[in-house]
């Protein structure tokens, strides 16, 4: 047994009182939960303390939380490792609600006004093309355990907690959703695989919003990495269906794209007409016009040179234009799979793979390794 | 006053099930939880469903597994229809969007369970719980149109009519403390099982018995109330499970010697003896001291390829490190025998039907009996999807044509003059709610475990009426309406009194060794005097707490009580 000190923030909405912290001390073995400790608190000193929790062992999704800041659930959290954590930056464990969602009271936050909005947006349920058949689907082995990664989802909202292009656009559908909507776009089961993309591609607040910052794939207790679900359904619907969406989401990627693999390093002033179709097309007239007054902002703060914007010189290096060469010399696409894993280690070549799973794990981001990319493809 | 043809109470598959059933039967739906619906302990169900659905596969197997499984106490006749029906229920639940696994050719794949004679469980990793939760819930977004959701809403009692008939419940909508009153032609109760009565439990929080205390408290009766089983592998201290799917696949239990023990109790089947024996020959090792010191045996999961492990048993790849500190797939890990489900409940007819007329039973809250004194692995997933469907569309049936009733409103004042005492009370003349709950559950954990016998039982029966007695003035501490958790914290304490009250008189009265239920003073099964099912009812009918044991018949159809062995 040892001490710890929690510091919950506490709300009521009845007190009229703003937000406050309070500490109490608890008294657990380390490798019990913040939640355990939580609990504790809540049976022996203060039964008022608000957090919803059922299962205590990470899978029904009800504690989301933040503890030292970070997104999670409090049964997922040991006392021990979450104190390791809060003597980098002051030395008590501190808990609070997840953000992106107005709190109700103490840990509790609305999810129905946010979370299950958003899931509710992707359609989320399965549309099968005509009459199920007399018995199952046949479909892919690969493609179940594919989508077996999303359907791990708990709908714990800590993803959504730390999702930094929702806290700039607070309508963007947001990484639990768009791993939903990953599970039935991945299964081969469903018919509007098309018509699911297409949507989500022209919507302004859809996949495109995404802006690669990795918190959720960070945030997420299960490995869903719904980061990279949303990457998932941007390559099905662009690649694979050439969706080129209002938002010129697609076109931007293939200018990024084709701009790293010209110039070896991001050229930027080429990057925004060319994400609009070139410097002459007509759709990027008005968006270069614009920019201007960032591109000048930053012309008056030397952060660009006219030489540098108009005539960049760089070309991409050998090495850059040999690992482009590899990549479009491939036949399939291979997508990343907590679910596949990877080769047996009884396999000759085993052993490299299950050193990355390791490696991944100690990193605190779930083993993964390559997979095949099958379903809808065949 | 909300008023539908249905209303569900308790939204886990068995209550989500119930609801698309009656809905799709045409009635207006209303399913009502104390938590949302993704939340339910159905989560907890991970290894998998079981059907004979291969070719080679019959339903007969099923039913006499699960028949034996029950140690001759369930009811045959639910049983056929149970294992005669899960073909077409799996088959639906594909249909519906479940990610089952499947074999080479694509079709769905199954794994072996415990005390089965063939690989009949079909599985999504072992996630098939949360997977079928999800996809039902998926379901009823699609039908929010027929189906009204009443997430976080908390019931506190089922209403009758003059007749006796139940027409309705109230409910405490737990975001803002109002209290509703809400009339239903059909009531269905679908709120799971009472596994919080124990410390510890594989249960989530959640499980405290409701839904059988309100049965029980309007007379309904309750029956095989005293078969718990404990699961054979839980981690030690916090009761978390580790799924039986390790065993299905491979997984092997070791003594502290290291020998393989169940060679000893079960030569045939070993480890996937069913649970009850599986537990018994577990604890017998950790009572004669060829446990751990932390009394624990072992489970070797190394004995599983490691990729078939990280991709078949990932979640308790998860479990095993996060809450044991244990990479499963390179050492074993201590586990022992924990509390993990209820046989028996209110008692019900093969539509799920209760004695009340126009209540309804229907997954772990109630007892069939399907289970009888044992419960086989992967067949409660079953049980809550069969069972939950019959009653949605018996419920549904019985609706039609009917008037709305018209609950009385003075039920409602009597619900919240009863919470308004609850807060009310004296903070420090009585006990906390909290201190009774473990004093329960630590309680119910060494006399009503995997032995029992009639000096424990009785001396837990006196506790339990003694904390009866103090729970009528545990205080709480929250005097608040928005999630005033507190308050519903010591409701549900009441629910776990009654359950394990119930519970200990079934255990007290059974003077013999059947399924779960072992007697140190009693170890044989007798089935001249008690092949019957323990029935314990509310004998006043008036609200008095005046519990009274009787007896039903075992249903027989074509298995004849035989011995016992794995």
């Amino acid at each position: 047994m040892s001490e710890y000190t929690l510091k919950l923030r506490r709300y009521s909405p009845e007190s009229g009182d703003p937000a406050f912290w309070e500490e109490f001390k608890v008294d657990l073995d380390g490798h019990r939960s913040v939640l355990d400790g939580i609990l504790q608190a809540k049976d022996r000193e203060d039964g008022s303390i608000g957090i919803r929790c059922s299962c205590r062992a990470a899978i029904c999704g009800s504690c989301g939380v933040k503890i030292n800041g970070r997104p999670g659930l409090a049964c997922h959290m040991h006392l021990e490792e979450a104190q390791r954590r809060a003597d980098q930056n002051g030395g008590v464990i501190t808990v609070e609600p997840m953000g992106n969602m107005p709190v109700l009271k103490d840990l509790i936050v609305d999810m129905d006004a946010v979370h299950w909005k958003k899931v509710q947006r992707v359609t989320p349920w399965l549309i099968p093309e005509g009459e199920h058949p007399e018995r199952e689907y046949i479909v892919a082995k690969e493609a179940m355990v594919d989508v077996t990664q999303s359907m791990a989802c708990i709908q714990c909202g800590a993803c959504v907690s730390d999702c930094l292009s929702m806290e700039v656009d607070p309508l963007f559908v947001g990484p639990a959703a768009l791993a939903k909507a990953y599970r039935f776009v991945g299964d081969p089961r469903d018919g509007q695989q098309f018509e699911r993309l297409k949507d989500l591609s022209e919507d302004p607040h859809g996949i495109y919003d995404c802006t690669h910052c990795f918190n959720c794939i960070e945030a997420c207790p299960k490995g869903v990495a719904p980061m990279s679900q949303i990457m998932r359904l941007r390559r099905i619907a662009g690649s694979d269906h050439g969706i080129d969406d209002r938002n010129n989401g697609h076109r931007h990627e293939k200018a990024f794209v084709k701009n790293i693999e010209k110039n070896g390093l991001l050229h930027e002033a080429d990057l925004l007409p060319d994400s609009y179709g070139g410097k002459f097309h007509p759709r990027a007239v008005p968006e270069l016009l614009a920019s201007l007054p960032v591109a000048l902002k930053g012309l008056q703060r030397g952060k660009i040179t006219p030489k540098k914007a108009l005539l960049h010189a760089h070309k991409a290096p050998k090495d850059v234009k040999r690992i482009f060469e590899r990549v479009h010399s491939q036949q399939k696409r291979y997508e990343l799979n907590l679910y596949v894993s990877g080769k047996d280690e009884d396999l000759p070549g085993g052993e490299e793979m299950q050193d990355v799973n390791q490696g991944a794990q100690a990193h605190g981001t779930p083993a993964s390794s390559s997979a095949e990319r099958s379903p809808n493809q065949a | 006053m909300p008023a539908h043809d249905v209303l569900i109470i308790g939204a886990g598959l068995a209550g989500q099930r119930a609801a698309l059933a009656a809905a799709g039967a045409g009635a207006s739906v209303a399913i009502m939880s104390k938590v949302h619906p993704v939340r339910s302990h159905s989560n907890a169900a991970a290894g998998g469903i079981n059907a004979a659905l291969n070719v080679d596969d019959s339903w007969e197997s099923h039913a006499y597994d699960t028949v034996k499984g029950s140690d001759y106490l369930g009811d045959q006749d639910a049983i056929e229809i149970m294992c005669r029906e899960a073909p077409g229920e799996v088959l639906w639940l594909e249909h519906q969007g479940v990610t089952f696994h499947r074999n080479d050719e694509g079709k769905l794949g199954t794994r072996a369970f415990g005390g089965a004679s063939a690989a009949r469980t079909y599985y999504v990793a072992d996630i098939t719980g949360q997977a079928l939760l999800h996809v039902l819930y998926e379901q009823l977004m699609k039908n929010h149109e027929t189906v009204d959701r009443y997430e976080e809403w908390f019931v506190t009692a089922v209403v009758q009519d003059e007749a006796g008939e139940a027409c309705g419940a109230i409910a405490r909508n737990i975001r803002d403390g109002s209290m509703e009153l809400f009339a239903a032609k059909s009531v269905i109760l679908a709120s799971g099982g009472a596994g919080q009565a124990f410390k510890p439990t594989t249960n989530a929080l959640i499980c405290t018995g409701d839904g059988i205390a309100q049965a029980y408290r309007i007379g309904a009766p309750l029956m095989d109330m005293e078969m718990i089983q404990y699961h054979p592998t839980t981690l030690a201290g916090n009761g978390i499970l580790i799924t039986e799917g390790a065993r299905g696949e491979g997984a092997h239990l070791y003594n502290a010697q290291g020998e393989r023990f169940m060679e000893k109790y079960a030569p045939n089947k070993l480890e996937l003896a069913s649970r009850d024996v599986v537990s018994r020959s577990e604890q017998t090792e950790i009572n004669e001291g060829r446990g751990f010191d932390d009394g624990t045996v072992a489970l070797d999961i190394t004995k599983v390829p490691r990729k078939r492990t990280l991709e078949a048993l990932r979640e308790i790849v998860n479990i095993g490190r996060d809450f044991a500190g244990v990479d499963i797939t390179r050492e074993p890990i201590h586990i022992k025998p924990g509390c993990h489900y209820i046989m028996g409940g209110v008692k019900t007819d093969v539509w799920g039907a209760t004695s009340i007329d126009g209540l309804y039973a229907a997954g772990e809250v109630a007892c069939v009996s399907v289970h009888g004194g044992n419960r086989l692995g992967a067949n409660s997933l079953l049980d809550t999807l069969i069972f939950g469907r019959r009653s949605g569309e018996h419920a549904a049936e019985r609706a039609r044509g009917m008037a709305m009733p018209r609950p009385a409103e003075s039920s409602l004042a009597a619900e919240q003059k009863m919470i308004d005492e609850i807060i009310r009370r004296e903070r420090g003349v009585g006990r906390r709610v909290s201190e009774i709950k473990d004093e329960l559950g630590t309680m119910m954990n060494e006399k009503c475990a995997v032995f029992r016998d009639q000096a424990g039982l009785t001396e837990a029966h006196e506790m339990i009426r003694r904390l009866k007695e103090e729970s009528l003035h545990a205080y709480i501490d929250d005097r608040g309406t928005v999630f005033n958790q507190d308050v519903l914290g010591a409701i549900e304490l009441g629910y776990m009194l009654d359950c394990a009250e119930a519970i200990v008189m079934g255990a007290l009265e059974r003077k013999e060794s059947r399924g779960a239920q072992f007697r140190l003073d009693f170890p044989e099964r007798n089935d001249g005097e008690w092949l019957k099912h323990i029935v314990i009812s509310q004998a006043n009918g008036d609200g008095t707490d005046v519990p009274e044991v009787s007896y039903s018949e075992v249903t027989m159809t074509q298995w004849e009580p035989q011995e016992r062995t794995y």
